[in-house]
């Protein structure tokens, strides 16, 4: 490596400099939501709150804790995410181990079919006309089945499927397995890291889906938390079922948006450290294997 | 790249026979395998496609033929295809429609601005981030930059709020300037910023991943090369770099023009609200109020249809385009 020049040298200052900058305001708003949370109604109204919490108190994380309708949509959203995930990765991992079959007849349609669907899709209005006469409407079924497949993780768990060795598969053949025996029995134990990628893909999605819910959810009790905080930022609702006194009420208003959004995040927030790297293997692979 | 090697203009979903075998099936011994055998042989197979299959008819496939109600009188609990043919009348009605215009200029602005300002941006931090000699640093700043991404949107939309609020820290630096508070989120002529901006925000960190991928796989041969041929950081830059992660880039543009008209719609419905509708209202959102929630299922389906029509043409010329010139394409 030749030495470095002095306009480098002065390009590298200010490439640490964008570098810092980046963190600062991707992070900033999040630690400064932390702060609103803990803060007093006051100090956020005149604008002190910044890194720190001022006037710190836990009024408003009271009225959320008592709040029922909060906790029986995040007990949705745990149910809804748990429920589709599942269903997702039945249909996804069997179609994606049909189409990995490269001596399979008509593979070449099957994977025309899905394929099409990432570039012309049905819309808004025949979707939802669709689901209601379906008679889905107000169930589980509404978010779950209609995005049952997506078709980019089924392309990633193809390409993982067709780098997987034959012979074992072969092997596991000749020694009688059938060829559910063989996904259950083989295949599917050996693919434990595209199959875990697979799930919190579906997983994480689905925990931050809000829109087939609004559409396809009438009742305030069936709804995500997302929807309940979705609510609560355009105001429809105060969150204030918890018959809070006044002052309590005008401390809820400055700053339970925070709370919402600090208490829905938290999941995906906790475990991002440790599954990142997965997300970013599984799109790479997406990616250079399509 | 993202996409696989089939074409993408499979027709309709029925079992029709696959491409590459010659077109007599029946009675031609030598084609590789009839159906009867494929069948007998690999029925397993085929009976693990059957749910996933009954799922994109269902649930893709209908959906487009359902588009037909764009042409059809649709009455609420009547078929899902609709009662009559009207022919184009509620073509004609939003041809003549102002408010349509409007959220056709609207969604031109928004993807427009996008596709000049979000494109771009992975593309700048992948490079900046290519820089970066401590590996350490890198991956802190990389992991950092994908937070947002893993958000619902709703939380960003929220995010997005609280710190544009009155009382929020954007409008407190302002104040520092001695500058008055900006509404940010009530006034029409700040929508487009606000949105762009949060996208960015929320896609860039997540945007570098292909490009600093493709960055690992340029060959440090060329690097050699331009050094001993007296290029400078910045000529390496220009001349190994980016065409180094050129196919990378057409590949994601060529996408990124395909949902072009299809701009952000959830984060525009979450972000927008009456008072800005003039600058925020697009297509698909004006397409959910007039769908969802007047009724007008018919009309509000003929508007989705043109939009996912000129989405479909946008992607197919811009492949085109980019096979005739550059000789990378997605199919």
């Amino acid at each position: 490596m030749s030495r470095p020049s002095r306009g480098y040298r002065v390009f590298q200052s200010a490439n640490a400099v964008v570098h810092t900058l980046v963190v600062a305001v991707t992070l900033y708003p999040f630690v400064n939501i932390v702060a609103r949370s803990f803060s007093g109604e006051r100090q956020i109204r005149a604008g002190k709150v910044s890194l720190w919490p001022e006037g710190f108190n836990l009024t408003t994380y009271k009225i959320v804790f008592k709040d029922s309708m909060f906790w029986r949509n995040y007990g949705n959203t745990v149910l809804y995410t748990v429920v589709s995930t599942a269903v997702a990765m039945v249909l996804t991992t069997c179609y994606a181990y049909v189409l990995s079959k490269r001596h399979l007849r008509g593979r070449t349609v099957l994977v025309g079919i899905a394929v099409f669907t990432m570039f012309f899709t049905g819309g808004l209005i025949p979707n939802y006309v669709l689901i209601t006469s379906l008679g889905l409407k107000n169930s589980i079924w509404a978010i779950a089945l209609p995005n049952a497949i997506s078709v980019f993780n089924l392309l990633v768990m193809k390409a993982f499927f067709e780098n997987m060795p034959s012979d074992l598969e072969e092997a596991a053949q000749i020694d009688g397995l059938s060829t559910y025996g063989i996904l259950l029995k083989v295949v599917l134990p050996l693919s434990k890291a595209v199959v875990a990628t697979m799930a919190l893909f579906y997983s994480v999605s689905f925990w931050n889906s809000w829109f087939s819910a609004l559409l396809y959810l009438d009742d305030a009790e069936r709804m995500p938390v997302t929807v309940y905080l979705r609510n609560l930022i355009l105001g429809s609702t105060g969150g204030t079922n918890a018959g809070a006194a006044t002052d309590q009420l005008s401390q809820v208003g400055a700053n339970i948006q925070a709370v919402a959004i600090l208490l829905t995040a938290l999941p995906v927030l906790c475990v991002y450290p440790f599954v990142q790297r997965y997300f970013v293997k599984g799109v790479m692979l997406g990616a250079v294997k399509g | 790249m993202t996409s696989p090697t089939v074409t993408g203009e499979a027709p309709g979903a029925t079992a029709a026979p696959a491409e590459p075998p010659p077109p007599k099936r029946r009675g031609t011994p030598k084609a590789r395998r009839t159906w009867r055998q494929a069948l007998r042989r690999d029925w397993q197979l085929y009976s693990l496609a059957v749910l996933p299959i009954a799922f994109f008819l269902v649930f893709r496939y209908l959906p487009m033929i359902g588009n037909v109600i764009a042409f059809r009188r649709f009455v609420p609990g009547g078929s899902v295809f609709g009662e009559e043919w009207v022919g184009l009348r509620y073509v004609h009605m939003f041809w003549n429609d102002p408010t349509f215009w409007q959220v056709f200029r609207n969604t031109l602005w928004l993807g427009g601005l996008t596709l000049v300002f979000c494109f771009p941006a992975p593309i700048v931090l992948a490079l900046l981030l290519n820089e970066v000699r401590r590996s350490a640093v890198k991956r802190f700043v990389q992991s950092v930059s994908y937070l947002p991404h893993f958000l619902s949107i709703v939380i960003v939309a929220g995010i997005t709020m609280q710190m544009l609020a009155t009382d929020g820290p954007v409008n407190h630096v302002l104040g520092w300037f001695g500058h008055d508070p900006i509404r940010f989120i009530q006034e029409p002529e700040w929508f487009r910023t606000v949105y762009v901006g949060s996208e960015i925000w929320q896609t860039a960190g997540w945007g570098t991943i292909l490009y600093l991928a493709a960055l690992t796989t340029i060959d440090e041969d060329l690097y050699e090369a331009a050094r001993i041929d007296g290029a400078n950081r910045w000529q390496q830059t220009w001349h190994v770099t980016l065409p180094g992660i050129r196919p990378t880039m057409i590949t994601l543009l060529i996408l990124n023009i395909g949902t072009f008209m299809a701009v952000g719609f959830e984060k525009v419905l979450l972000l927008y609200n009456p008072l800005t509708y003039q600058t925020s209202d697009v297509i698909s959102t004006y397409v959910y109020r007039t769908g969802v929630e007047s009724s007008s299922f018919s009309y509000a389906a003929a508007i989705g249809l043109f939009e996912a029509v000129i989405g479909l043409v946008l992607i197919t010329s811009s492949n085109f385009l980019s096979r005739r010139t550059v000789g990378t394409s997605l199919w």
